[in-house]
């Protein structure tokens, strides 16, 4: 075997590692010698430099999603960005409505700002997805009401990749009037995104998901036809108004390269990318009882999420220390339900137990995949031999069956 | 989350895997948890006719914490009485393997077990 570096990283939906072209540029940002000034300087030569260097960042953000850079508002990352969007939208058009449209699988940021808006007095739809990750468009369609005001549905989920239709939800909601929010922390740079065709308002973006600095993110606010906002961060008066607080050059140049890196890259990369994936699915899908989490079609190229039946998440994660995924399992966050975006597409909490997620990313090589392989086959062979629930598979006992003794 | 030197040894090394016949006479099983909380510990006890544990075994499905409170209890009950089995406690087994506060229920799962197997061994013996 060749000299393989462990642990070997398969988390790159949790984070990327900042691309050394990204890291040089911000470098640039930072020191006297460089572009340190404040971009809101209109004084002098030093506040000029930096918001020339902020615009054409601005401008790689926009070339990626074919918008106008006057649409792209500097937020501190998606969660920030789904924030501003979400209450923001809420707050400035109450008077229209108070019914918003979302689903079971989004991703904390906005569940957890929809939760907050329910304390307000809102009225928020929780939309369940197919068992396949999707979003069916006539439930969606019958959810609609003519108090809504706002749906917000995630472009690519986070633990599954599914790509959801969001040039169709796009077209529903214009025809009935309904402002359009996107989570796009996982697509942007995986999956075309034309904004120009796309009728979406409102999209969240983050930089740390595409080899740029975290900390730093965007949000999208179409001007025609034109979207408003309730500020949710009061100041200066920074980005129009919408979002306040000096901007930090060095991050923002960060993500505006990793952005142009996208542009130029994704296609060859997401190419690679995705025979990687194929290769490690390929290496797992003969094996017993393994399931795939999520529709293999409508799927970002980096992501594999697997249940290995009968083997739970976290010792699993323990016996293959060497590589860095993420499990399903409750016991490996801070909760104790096992992950809520499996439970949403139906699947038992026992295989939502023993889930595991891969993400592959710029960095992956293919003799890493096939040392995963071999490790994950190995683990599962010997969680199963300690497992009872195995034994009583192999016997033919039906574990629906069990009267469990509960604790 | 860091794990204890014990717990990896036990998870690495599980000690008496295994699986006695659940129909004998002289054995005990309990099988405690549920899948879908994540952990289901199956423990078997053989017994001798003047109530020594000769033999314990496990298999269990659950984090690495609830696999090494399960290898540990069958290392300990070997050899000893029922009523002894019985005094071993949740806090003893979370101390030996050094347990953080958030896996203490694995350990308390383990004690569950062993009551199980007692319990369905002294049934039979009734029965
Ligand atoms: C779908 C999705 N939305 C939002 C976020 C939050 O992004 P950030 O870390 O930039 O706040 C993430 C990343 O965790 C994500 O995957
Ligand atoms: S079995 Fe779930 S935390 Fe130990």
């Amino acid at each position: 075997m060749s000299n393989l570096k462990l642990p070997i990283y398969f988390d790159y939906s949790a984070t990327t590692p900042v691309d050394e072209r990204v890291a040089e540029a911000m470098i640039k940002c930072m020191t006297f010698d460089g572009n340190f000034g404040n971009p809101a300087s209109r004084s002098h030569a030093f506040g000029w430099n930096s918001e020339e260097a902020v615009e054409e960042a601005r401008g790689h953000v926009a070339a990626l999603i074919n918008a106008d850079p006057r649409e792209i508002v500097w937020t501190s990352g998606a969660t920030e960005s789904n924030n501003l969007a979400i209450k923001g939208v809420a707050h400035f058009y109450k008077k229209n409505g108070k019914h918003i449209i979302t689903s079971k699988t989004e991703h904390k940021a906005v569940l957890d700002t929809c939760r907050q808006l329910e304390r307000e007095g809102y009225d928020v739809t929780y939309l369940d997805p197919e068992p396949n990750g999707l979003i069916d468009l006539k439930k969606l369609a019958d959810a609609m009401r003519d108090d809504t005001i706002l749906v917000s549905i995630m472009h690519v989920n986070n633990e599954i990749g599914v790509i959801q239709d969001i040039a169709a939800i796009g077209e529903m909601c214009r025809e009935r009037k309904i402002i359009f929010h996107v989570d796009a922390a996982q697509s942007a740079g995986k999956v075309d995104i034309d904004l120009e065709k796309m009728k979406v308002d409102l999209m969240s973006f983050s930089a740390h998901k595409i080899y740029g600095p975290k900390g730093i993110g965007a949000l999208y606010v179409r001007r025609k036809p034109r979207i408003r906002l309730e500020a949710q961060m009061h100041g200066g008066g920074h980005e129009r108004g919408m979002r306040s607080g000096t901007l930090a050059t060095h991050q923002i140049v960060g993500m505006g390269e990793a952005f142009r890196i996208a542009k130029q890259e994704m296609h060859a990369e997401n190419d690679r990318i995705m025979k990687l994936r194929n290769r490690l699915w390929n290496g797992f899908k003969d094996m017993e009882e393994v399931y795939l989490n999520g529709d293999f079609e409508h799927r970002v190229a980096g992501n594999l999420n697997v249940s290995f039946n009968f083997v739970e998440g976290e010792s699993l994660i323990m016996a293959l220390k060497d590589i860095a995924v993420s499990s399903g399992s409750a016991c490996t966050s801070s909760s104790l339900e096992p992950s809520y975006v499996l439970r949403a597409l139906g699947r038992s909490d026992e295989l939502a137990h023993s889930s595991l997620r891969f993400t592959i990313g710029r960095y992956t090589k293919e003799e890493e995949i096939d040392y995963t392989i071999n490790l994950v086959k190995q683990a599962v062979s010997k969680l199963r031999d300690l497992s009872p629930l195995w034994d009583m598979f192999k016997e033919g006992v039906d574990l629906n069956s069990v009267e469990w003794a509960a604790h | 989350m860091a794990y204890s030197e014990k717990v990896m040894d036990h998870y690495e090394n599980p000690r008496n895997v295994g699986t006695l016949d659940k129909d004998a006479a002289n054995v005990g099983t309990g099988m405690v948890g549920a899948p879908a909380c994540g952990d289901v510990m199956r423990l078997q006890i053989q017994v001798s006719d003047d109530g020594i544990i000769e033999n314990a075994v496990f298999k269990t499905y659950g984090c690495g914490s609830a696999i090494a409170s399960s290898s540990l209890v069958t290392e300990w009950m070997k050899g000893k009485t029922l009523e002894e089995a019985k005094k071993i406690k949740n806090l003893d087994i979370a101390e030996e393997l050094a347990l953080p506060p958030v896996k203490v229920h694995c350990s308390v799962l383990a004690e569950d077990a062993i009551s199980a197997a007692v319990e369905d061994y002294l049934k039979k013996r009734a029965g």
